[in-house]
């Protein structure tokens, strides 16, 4: 058993965090928000060239540099860390992934545009009215003549206004709740028939609606076998879950580093409030919380790809979900008011932390996947 | 004992009810349902409808303006305001000022000032907390120097809310620096408008300007604007502070809230079929909140029987402080809940009048905001861990 990180994976910590530490400085930070297009695109150019990152957890025969989940985990760590905004899991952890695993023409020739930084994957798996179940397909693919033609609504597709590609589910056959049925395309986002509809989301990641009105597409616009989808797609998302985790965990340390520094430096009654014994015993609770979403996280990311897969996603995810608020709640109530504005960085971090829930599913979800599995 | 409402206020419940119903400006909850910011005659219009009627100060002796109600009427009252969903009465004067001047002030400063509170024509903020003096709010600096008729005032104070719509500040300043802490301070009515007053805003988590730094450099004061003997402040403080915590609980507001709770989990589809409501987790978490809310409204008539008989509010007011915050928080995290990916879109960041498609369900759109900023429940009006040691103090005596 070792828990070491390689010599290559510290290297990619350092120089990401060294790169991000000025990238996104706080001031940076905030007048990239307050940009019209709500991100600085040099960030991500950056992270594919300079700093080679993006491909660091594919396969070497996919253009990657032959690393895997833990690579991915080195990064979203540094990522979450740094409260960074970048695309890196829906362009990446499943953009990236999905056309390795599809493979086939259309997917071969994209993805080394997607790791040089040029294309930007935006996946569209979940719907208004299908919550976290990515099997609540709604949206309709109908085989035409020379193709498809693609109608439905994705909701909250992260990466959506930035995106040169959608890759969205669509049912080719059976109804909403089918396992069986559920096909994968990829769409250019400048197809004609979209209508996008662009907002931040309250952390500072860049997000859309997108509706599709019978969208034209070729026949090679659809990914894998038709009607077969659910199970990569599930894949994929329990990819995602686990580097949304680790990202989570690398917010939630910085979080704490943040609040103890805080504590020990603010001064009432004569003393740093560090001294009050209340304090202290939430201070050591959070850092319980890190230390438990950190071995959820590494636990999680080395369990990925055994057929359990699910069970340990689901555990990493709903404990992370717990953790992260604990934390983020007891940060803010020791920071006291100066934690509830935009001034300081403790806040944003909170926001961060606590988007983090819904994303990829929520603990109830979790909790009922875990279930499901007890009643078989 | 009995739980009953007697004939009359039953009665006196329909009046409240119809008089809502008739008066209240129902375009306030239209422009607080979009999530736009509340205007100052937003909040005015209310307050006056309801100050003309002689019911914006259900607390206040009838000598200064209140309508004489009974502890139950005020209890009725407030459920109606809650059941309706208006929008809140501002504290600043009518729960805070107010009764420190009737009962500390002059004759003069009742009569120059309560007027103005009932009808609104003043709005009140309040100068309590500093960057250096947060829940240790006796070590405050702002310093007032006596020159002749006048104080001159100079500091910074921090979360005063809404005081850029406000014309007068009640201040906490230290007036003997020498003094124990608690033993230099005063308590000053200072106008906004004065030469030296620089309100700046602070912006919170949700993107809202509610809440501002007041910095005060060389502000004249007029002695007699002075409540209370110099060096009394901290008296006037103590008083207002339990006055603020009983209001605080809020149990009327969190029943409103629950309510809308129970309409969204019995609407949100789960993505399974179903709706959220149809989740064990999802309902046992709503009936504890209920329960824990029954617990709290039940701890608070009890403190206003007892309060009714004469006793003013002590130190149980913490208590439901206390419960009462934690309780407004679970229900944002609840609703939070319920939105789930829905409360990612931030909207004050849309452009405002578009007519594109909506974005999630409507309730989605203040959900994370509304859990960000009720944080801060837990953090003013003395932290909940300031509560606890005046608990374990006062009513312990440990």
């Amino acid at each position: 058993m070792n828990f070491d990180f390689s010599e290559t994976q510290l290297m990619l910590r350092d120089s990401l965090r060294r790169y991000l530490d000025d990238a996104y400085g706080f001031e940076k930070r905030q007048a990239m928000l307050r940009s019209a297009s709500g991100r600085d695109p040099a960030i991500w150019k950056a992270l594919a060239t300079e700093l080679g990152v993006l491909g660091a957890a594919l396969p070497e025969d996919a253009g990657g540099l032959g690393g895997g989940p833990v690579d991915t985990m080195v990064l979203m760590e540094e990522f979450g860390r740094a409260l960074a905004n970048e695309p890196f899991v829906p362009a990446i952890v499943i953009g990236a992934q999905a056309l390795a695993a599809t493979g086939g023409d259309t997917a071969s020739a994209l993805l080394p545009d997607v790791l040089s930084g040029k294309a930007i994957i935006a996946p569209g798996f979940y719907e208004p009215r299908g919550r976290h179940n990515p099997a609540a397909v709604e949206t309709v693919a109908k085989a035409v003549d020379g193709g498809w033609q693609l109608s439905g609504h994705k909701a909250v597709v992260d990466a959506g206004p930035c995106a040169s590609h959608y890759l969205v589910t669509a049912r080719t056959a059976g109804s909403t709740f089918d396992r069986e049925g559920i096909s994968l395309f990829l769409i250019e986002s400048g197809a004609s028939g979209i209508v996008r509809r662009d907002y931040l989301t309250v952390d500072g990641y860049l997000a859309a609606e997108l509706v599709f009105e019978s969208v034209k597409l070729g026949k090679n616009a659809l990914l894998g076998a038709e009607g077969a989808a659910l199970d990569l797609v599930e894949k994929l998302i329990d990819h995602a879950t686990v580097a949304v985790c680790a990202e989570a965990t690398g917010a939630m340390q910085r979080l704490h580093e943040q609040t103890l520094d805080y504590a020990r430096q603010r001064k009432q009654f004569g003393r740093p409030i560090s001294d009050f014994q209340v304090i202290q015993h939430r201070l050591v609770d959070m850092l319980m919380e890190v230390e438990q979403a950190r071995s959820m996280t590494l636990m999680a990311t080395l369990r990925l790809d055994e057929p359990d897969r699910a069970r340990w996603v689901s555990e990493a995810k709903a404990k992370i979900n717990r953790a992260g608020r604990a934390l983020g709640q007891a940060a803010i109530q020791t920071h006291g008011g100066i934690g509830i504005t935009e001034e300081l960085a403790a806040g944003h971090y909170f926001k961060r932390i606590s988007m983090i829930e819904s994303r990829y599913g929520d603990l109830d979800w979790h909790c009922q996947r875990l279930e499901d599995r007890l009643t078989g | 004992m009995n739980l009953d409402f007697s004939e009359q206020e039953q009665a006196f419940q329909q009046e409240v009810r119809q008089f809502i119903a008739a008066n209240y400006p129902a375009a306030i909850n239209a422009r607080r349902e979009r999530g736009d910011d509340l205007r100052k005659e937003d909040y005015l219009s209310w307050h006056k409808v309801l100050a003309a009627r002689g019911w914006v100060a259900p607390g206040w002796p009838t000598d200064y303006g209140g309508p004489g109600w009974t502890a139950t009427q005020r209890y009725i009252f407030s459920e109606e305001l809650a059941r309706a969903d208006t929008v809140t009465i501002l504290p600043f004067g009518i729960q805070m000022v107010g009764p420190v001047i009737y009962t500390f002030g002059t004759p003069e400063q009742k009569a120059r000032f309560l007027p103005r509170i009932l009808s609104g024509d003043d709005w009140w903020c309040q100068g309590y907390s500093e960057p250096g003096a947060g829940s240790d709010l006796a070590s405050l600096r702002t310093r007032a120097v006596r020159e002749g008729d006048h104080y001159i005032v100079n500091g910074q104070k921090t979360w005063t809310t809404l005081a850029q719509f406000a014309d007068w500040g009640f201040f906490l300043v230290r007036t003997d620096p020498q003094a124990k802490p608690q033993e230099g301070i005063s308590f000053l009515l200072i106008d906004m408008k004065s030469p030296g007053v620089t309100v700046k805003p602070i912006i919170t988590l949700g993107g809202e300007h509610e809440v501002n730094e007041v910095f005060l450099d060389d502000v004249k004061v007029p002695v007699e604007n002075r409540i209370h003997d110099e060096n009394k402040g901290w008296t006037c403080a103590k008083f207002l502070l339990a006055h603020e915590r009983t209001g605080i609980a809020g149990v009327a507001r969190s029943k409103r809230g629950i309510a809308r709770l129970k309409q969204i989990l019995a609407a949100e589809p789960d993505g399974r079929g179903g709706v959220l409501l149809d989740n064990l987790q999802v309902r046992r978490r709503l009936v504890e909140l209920e329960m824990d809310l029954t617990a709290l409204e039940f701890t608070e008539l009890r403190t206003l029987a007892s309060a009714a008989k004469g006793k003013g509010p002590g130190p149980e007011s913490s208590l439901l402080k206390i419960k009462g915050t934690e309780i407004q928080q679970r229900l944002t995290e609840l609703v939070l809940e319920a939105a789930g990916r829905y409360a990612a879109p931030y909207f004050r960041a849309f452009p405002a009048g578009s007519n594109q498609y909506p974005i999630g369900p409507a309730f989605a759109h203040q959900a994370a905001p509304t859990y960000f900023n009720m944080r801060k429940t837990t953090i003013y009006g003395g932290s909940n861990e300031i509560q606890r040691n005046i608990i374990a103090k006062m009513i312990l005596g440990i």
